[in-house]
């Protein structure tokens, strides 16, 4: 049977190579090299867990013939001993752009924005390029060859980095003694996608995260619409696109987050993605398990940061801090989660960092075995290449490494990179080591010397008299040249050596100044320094602790979840948010993360007593309209982007969802933002801070869309002048024309007739079906009635108008409509069409009837909305009965979760706000915030977690301090940019018009 | 509800005719009687007896005292009198609309135009300061805003015709800001790399202007006359600092120079610069407690719990509001005070942020910031607890005994649109 397959592959192989016997020759006879070249007693690791020792390689033409401990030699074999030496796989890069032309952003672009795509005959989105080629755009450079086969790589798959779909990649063999026609592997061998916009376009579409996962998701479905023959036009694109479906398809993630985001668009249409690592896997290593995704891992290892300014050292973040002590941690951890990954050079400034950072990976803990596997049989795999590349099996490319030993060694030195047959010398075979300590003496002077670094770079050291000496040393075949000043340094002579490397030393000739010429031997001496380098050891692998990962890693995330609990909070004033009112000296319990019991002298039980004596029990607070914990929030590519969901982009880790729960909040709604008419769809989310971003949304999750009027949508205060609408009467046009054609598409799919999904206009139709409700950002009377009647027009009913600052002047109209508004307590003056807002528009509006909440919009004031309510007991007289609904029962049946939270309630989840002081008053603090029975907030909780905070930092501080003053490399501190106050520039004033 | 909506539209429609125009000279005097006094420097008299006229307070102590009521009696039983609330580093009346370009007056271009005076751009009719009043704020700051030095202030009064009217100290400070030793550039924040040669610029500056201001002043150089106040120390200079590195720095800037009269704007690091600013004797401006704390490391509640931190060193505080729509949002001063009450602050000492100290810091405090006799009548009486959202609802306000409108642009849409409502 091997035979068999060795005579097949032998054939396929004399074809492959002749294959250009049919060139004409004008430049000699036909000559071919048909012998066979045996490497003999070597160790060779045929793959990472099959290794021969004392064995043989045997290869021919370029592939691998046979391998073993009594392999036989043909005679026309040339023979290489490698006594001592060792044989491994070269590596392979999925992650590559060698040689490929990667676009550059033109350097001349003007500030407006464009709408319309810059190709014809192609998908209407310039960032969608299948059909782009990493192979038209190749053009094979020896230099970046020779770098990466120095790196110990044979073969890299190569792409044009740039765009969401970003064409096709080529398998390419790094073998600088032939042409492509050998070292093209597969020109189309895998396709590369991203969620990034490609930088040759200026259009404007999409233009977030959300925006790319919800073009990726349309793109399929109109692919597979072309495919069946439902298009008349050309597209370019589609038909790439559907060509590129056999091939594998790698993922450009570059984050735990975006694997989590991609991997759900693929799961949609059946597509496994191979992904992109972010480094940062380790954090969520479940959910990224779960993903059933292969990962390529770049090794971008972040350095220490140079932490001896204490003021700049304070703004960083311990995040950041962690990050540095736990990356080199992932590969190891994503191994021992049995998850298959391949690493990359990509990320890293040159392939030469590729041995430190793997190394380092290594201390943490990664097993060499997987190391190797990482980088040969596990890349061959994902690229459906396991019989040709990455391994030595029989009939392999002969893609091989020549080593002194252990490849994972720090010492370890790379002789030789075989490819496809054809080596590249890196270090001479017979290149003795010769580093270490020697002694020496010329004309009755003795000298101490010590040789480092690597062989083709070797460093000396050369002492005399405890006075070191300038010395230069080159190391070229098998000779050592030295120039080294005499001692009297005010001379500024030289001694010259020349001197070839024997067993226990070197041997040669010095020339003094004066040219005379003495016999020259240095001995090798002992080596000393062990005691030393086991110290250094144990001080690498105290910085090699792992600090433990929280929910989220971050300060004040959480160790361990809080659990769900049995609490009997006794003898508190309850504010009931229901027609119970304000309850005194009562008691609530909680259990299995519901409000079981509501009472007086409540028995405990089991369950957990709070003394709440004095104190006051809510619901939690419900903010209908915020921006925390996303990733993006606006989609501003087009006027209407419904195909959007925040729900893609939720950020779990974001530190206001803490800083919300210590205001009391336990629900919110994240609305995307106000740059479209018609925005994206809403995440309806709980405040579980350390739940992963999944788990946030509610179950069964009310759908929500936000909309927006104004000059937001205007685009009034941007200078932007090239999108409609540009008016308001443009805004209702719109509508008009939005809702007209989801009529017209609900009709055709309720028809039973073939029709192309839309996923935009699904939206839209399940507004005209009353199945997802609208929140929308706005602002003056006009466009308020304008809206309402547009609704009316197409037979629903706007559920909610949000901002809504001048619902009071038509209170009686949204109350005939049946919407409610969501506004800010006291916000105005900010922008001319906030003018006429006014404080008491929260009381007008209730007094009319209309089911009025009172929302954030803002992360500083969402932690304060009890005194937002309390505003409306100012402004207005509300009671204060009625200003606390505002922000719990008001809100969440403004966002149909009434029947689960907003109120105290049997039945109810149990979601409490335990405060030391009336909740309206400027004096209360939350103590306790409580979602569905788990303490996500508690007060005493918090000076434990603030004190663990300071602690860490210090330690990492003073281990980045240890780390530099080793000579580690360094890099400068660097500030979290979403917390930083008092910013001016013109991207920050955008986000701000757009948000509010 | 309802009768309480027509209740307050009958008081009003009473008075609505003064609104939005300034109160006569007080010709008559005023007795208020039965309130629980403020004082602002920490005392609280209950039941007390307040006295004005001609615009001066001419009596406050207890009600029980058996002394002759002059004037008008206010019977003010069960409410609260409060010393007008005082806003520093404001800009209120600079800019009217944020958006709108053509409205906006608070940041000349350049870096050093420390001879831009805010007052002749202070639009004393502006709708935003009319919001003040109802709130309890009354006096304020008016301060430049932009480059190194951003100009000029001056201290007004929320209830005047035209700026001359309104200015309580003209010219009182010039501004400074201190650079920050981090910058966003294209969104990302990075070191600042700049920052010692933007110090030394500043240090060069000075340096210039106090040789300019030693010889014979020509030709006249507009900026650095306008510092010579700041030499001689007949004017204050406000440094706005926020981190730890520039509050030091700006300290010893002030110690080279021999400037006796700083005061530190901002301090959003001030509790790690405590004993330098209390060895100094520097008072601190302290920003909006209402913030996002500035890092994720930070304590949830650092905003909250400044005033206290700093108030414990013995660090004279006050509270300003800059920041994000700065100018509404102004009239929420007494709600920043409030909080940090449930941070650790007394009611009285929180009080004292927004008043007496506030008064100090910007050196009107011989005439305002607290009630005491032979100050002036710069008051308002409150229904309850004036830090407290729920219980600041004003009934009467005077500014130097002048009984002020309390109405605004707001109030008057409020009662059109709830008439309008109600039929």
């Amino acid at each position: 049977m091997l035979k068999k397959s060795f005579w097949f592959v032998a054939l396929l192989l004399s074809v492959a190579i002749n294959a250009q016997d049919y060139f004409p020759k004008n430049n000699g006879v036909h000559t071919k090299n048909s012998n066979y070249t045996a490497f003999t007693n070597a160790k060779i690791y045929v793959t990472p867990s099959e290794i021969i020792k004392n064995g043989t390689l045997l290869i021919k033409d370029g592939k691998v013939v046979n391998s073993g401990t009594s392999v036989n030699i043909p005679k026309n074999a040339v023979v290489v001993d490698l006594e001592g030496k060792s044989i491994y796989p070269s590596f392979i890069d999925l992650y590559s752009t060698f040689g490929v032309k990667q676009p550059q952003r033109p350097s001349t672009r003007s500030r407006s924005t464009e709408y319309e795509p810059s190709r014809t005959g192609y998908y209407w989105n310039d960032h969608i390029m299948p059909e782009q080629e990493a192979i038209s755009a190749l053009a094979y450079s020896e230099n970046a060859a020779t770098d990466l086969l120095k790196a110990g790589f044979g073969v890299v798959n190569t792409h044009v980095h740039d765009g969401i779909v970003r064409g096709t990649g080529t398998l390419i063999a790094l073998n600088n003694s032939k042409s492509n026609a050998y070292r093209i592997l597969e020109e189309h061998s895998a396709q590369y996608l991203s969620l990034s916009r490609s930088v040759k376009t200026k259009q404007s579409y999409p233009n977030s995260i959300m925006g790319s996962m919800a073009l990726l998701r349309q793109l399929y479905i109109d692919a597979d619409w072309y495919a069946k023959g439902n298009i008349d036009t050309k597209d370019l694109s589609l038909e790439a696109l559907n060509k590129n479906k056999s091939l594998i398809q790698i993922f450009d993630a570059g984050s735990r987050a975006n694997i989590l985001r991609a991997d759900k668009v693929g799961d949609a249409y059946g597509i496994q993605y191979i992904m992109l690592g972010g480094g940062d896997e380790y954090e969520r290593i479940n959910e990224i398990k779960a993903t059933n995704a292969k990962i390529i891992l770049p090794l971008d290892f972040p350095d220490a940061f140079d932490v001896e300014d204490p003021f700049t050292t304070a703004s960083l973040s311990l995040e950041d801090m962690r990050a540095w002590n736990q990356k080199p941690h992932n590969p190891k951890i994503l191994a021992e989660n049995n998850i298959e990954f391949a690493l990359t050079t990509h990320k890293l400034k040159s392939a030469k960092e590729l041995k430190a950072k793997i190394l380092k990976a290594i201390d943490a803990g990664l097993s060499k075995e997987k190391a190797l596997a990482a980088l040969t049989t596990v890349p061959a795999k994902l690229i459906n290449k396991e019989n040709e590349i990455g391994s030595l099996k029989n009939g392999s490319l002969a893609n091989f490494l020549i080593t002194s030993g252990d490849i994972f060694d720090k010492k370890t030195t790379l002789y030789e990179n075989w490819v496809q047959g054809d080596k590249t010398v890196i270090e001479a075979l017979d290149k003795k080591d010769i580093k270490g300590d020697y002694t020496f003496s010329i004309a009755n002077q003795d000298y101490k010397m010590s040789i480092s670094g690597e062989l083709s770079k070797p460093k000396t050291k050369i002492t005399a008299n405890d006075k070191t000496l300038d010395s230069k040393i080159t190391y070229n075949k098998n000779w050592v040249s030295i120039s080294m000043a005499t001692i009297d340094s005010t001379k500024n002579e030289f001694i010259r050596i020349i001197a070839n490397p024997g067993t226990n030393g070197l041997t040669g000739k010095s020339i003094s100044p004066n040219g005379t010429e003495n016999s020259f031997v240095a001995s090798l001496s002992p080596s000393e320094d062990t005691s030393d380098k086991e110290k250094k050891d144990k001080d690498d692998n105290k910085s090699n602790t792992l600090y433990p990962v929280s929910y989220p890693n971050k300060a004040f995330g959480f160790k361990t979840l809080p659990e769900t609990e049995t609490l009997l909070f006794k003898n508190a004033t309850v504010w009931t948010s229901e027609d119970e009112g304000i309850l005194e000296n009562t008691d609530v319990l909680i259990k299995d993360g519901k409000i079981i019991k509501i009472g007086k002298d409540l028995s405990a039980g089991r369950a957990k007593v709070i003394d709440a004596t004095g104190k006051h029990l809510t619901a939690g607070i419900i903010d209908e309209h915020s921006h925390i914990a996303t990733a993006s929030v606006n989609e501003g590519g087009q006027n209407s982007s419904a195909e959007v969901t925040i729900e893609d982009v939720i950020d779990e880790t974001d530190t206001n969802i803490y800083r919300n729960l210590a205001g009391g909040v336990t629900s919110i709604q994240i609305l995307h933002g106000s740059a479209n008419p018609i925005g994206g769809r809403s995440a309806i989310i709980k405040l579980k801070w350390g739940e992963s971003a999944d788990n946030l949304v509610y179950t069964n999750t009310p759908k929500f869309i936000k909309f927006a009027l104004g000059e937001n949508v205007k685009q009034s205060n941007w200078g932007s002048f090239n999108r409609f609408p540009q008016t308001r009467m443009g805004v209702e046009q719109v509508y008009i024309d939005y809702f007209t054609r989801a009529k017209a598409y609900d009709a055709l799919k309720k028809s039973g007739k073939p029709y192309k999904k839309d996923i935009e206009l699904d939206v839209l139709a399940e507004i005209l079906n009353k199945e997802r409700f609208i929140s929308c950002h706005s602002y003056v009377q006009s466009e308020i009635n304008m809206l309402m009647k547009v609704a009316e027009q197409f037979n629903f009913n706007i559920n909610t108008f949000t901002h809504i600052l001048e619902g009071y002047k038509v209170a009686d109209k949204m109350k005939d409509h049946g919407v409610g508004g969501s506004t800010f307590s006291d916000w105005w003056a900010y922008k001319y069409e906030v003018n006429d807002a006014i404080p008491y528009n929260a009381s007008i509006m209730h007094n009319a009837g209309v089911t009025v909440a009172i929302n954030s919009d803002n992360a500083e004031m969402a932690r304060r909305l009890n005194q937002e309510a309390a505003k409306t007991v100012k402004y207005g007289g509300m009671s204060e009965e009625e200003a606390w609904k505002f922000v719990t029962i008001n809100p969440a049946k403004l966002l149909h979760i009434d029947d689960r939270v907003g109120s105290i309630k049997v039945g109810k989840d149990a979601d409490l706000v335990l405060w030391s002081n009336h909740p309206l008053s400027i004096y209360a603090k939350a103590e306790k915030t409580i979602i569905e029975g788990k303490t996500y907030f508690d007060i005493e909780k918090d000076k434990q977690l603030q004190a663990e905070v300071t602690k860490e930092r210090s330690e990492l501080i003073n281990l980045m301090l240890q780390s530099k003053s080793k000579g580690n490399k360094t890099q400068p501190i660097k500030k979290k940019t979403k917390t930083l106050l008092h910013c001016d520039s013109m991207d920050n004033e955008l986000a701000e018009a757009h948000s509010h | 509800m309802k009768k309480t909506i027509t209740l307050l539209y009958t008081l009003c429609c009473l008075v609505s005719f003064a609104q939005q125009t300034p109160a006569p000279e007080q010709t008559k005097a005023i007795t208020i009687e039965g309130a629980t006094a403020h004082i602002g420097n920490g005392e609280v008299i209950e039941n007390a007896l307040i006295m004005f006229e001609g615009g001066k307070i001419t009596y406050i102590g207890s009600a029980l005292t058996k002394i002759a009521r002059k004037g008008d009696i206010i019977d003010a039983k069960g409410k609260h009198v409060y010393p007008g609330f005082i806003a520093p580093n404001a800009t209120l009346g600079l800019v009217e609309i944020d958006a709108v370009r053509a409205s906006d007056d608070d940041a000349e271009m350049g870096l050093w135009n420390p001879n831009v005076r805010s007052l002749i751009a202070y639009n004393a009719e502006s709708k935003i300061v009319e919001s003040m009043r109802p709130n309890g704020v009354l006096l304020g700051q008016i301060t430049p805003r932009g480059g190194f030095l951003s100009g000029t202030s001056s201290i007004v009064q929320f209830d005047a015709w035209n700026w001359e009217d309104a200015a309580v100290k003209v010219d009182d400070a010039v501004h400074l800001n201190w650079p920050r030793t981090f910058r966003r550039r294209r969104g990302n924040v990075s070191v600042n790399k700049d920052y010692d040669k933007q110090t030394e610029q500043i240090t060069t500056y000075f340096t210039n202007a106090k040789a300019y201001l030693g010889g014979d002043k020509t030709p006249t150089h507009l900026p650095f006359e306008s510092l010579s106040g700041i030499f001689n120390g007949s004017q204050k200079l406000f440094i706005h600092a926020d981190e730890e590195k520039g509050i030091i720095e700006a300290v010893n800037f002030a110690k080279t120079f021999n400037l006796k009269n700083i005061v530190i704007v901002g301090g959003a690091e001030a509790n790690k610069t405590t004993k330098l600013l209390k060895d100094n004797n520097i008072p601190v401006v302290l920003m909006r407690t209402h913030s996002l704390p500035g890092l994720d490391d930070n304590d949830y509640d650092l905003p909250y719990k400044m005033a206290k931190l700093l108030t414990d060193a013995g660090i004279t505080v006050a509270l300003e509001t800059s920041g994000d729509m700065e100018r509404m949002n102004t009239r929420n001063l007494p709600f920043y005070a409030g909080t940090t009450v449930a941070y650790g602050l007394t009611k009285e000492q929180a009080l004292q942020l927004i008043t007496l100290n506030a008064a100090k810091i910007i050196g009107i405090d011989t005439n305002y910031g607290s009630l005491e006799s032979g100050k002036s009548a710069t008051l308002f009486i409150s229904e309850g607890d004036a830090l407290d959202m729920r219980t600041n609802i004003i009934s009467e306000a005077f500014i130097d005994g002048r009984s002020i409108s309390l109405e605004t642009h707001q109030t008057t849409l409020w009662k059109r649109y709830s008439k309008k409502l109600e039929n």
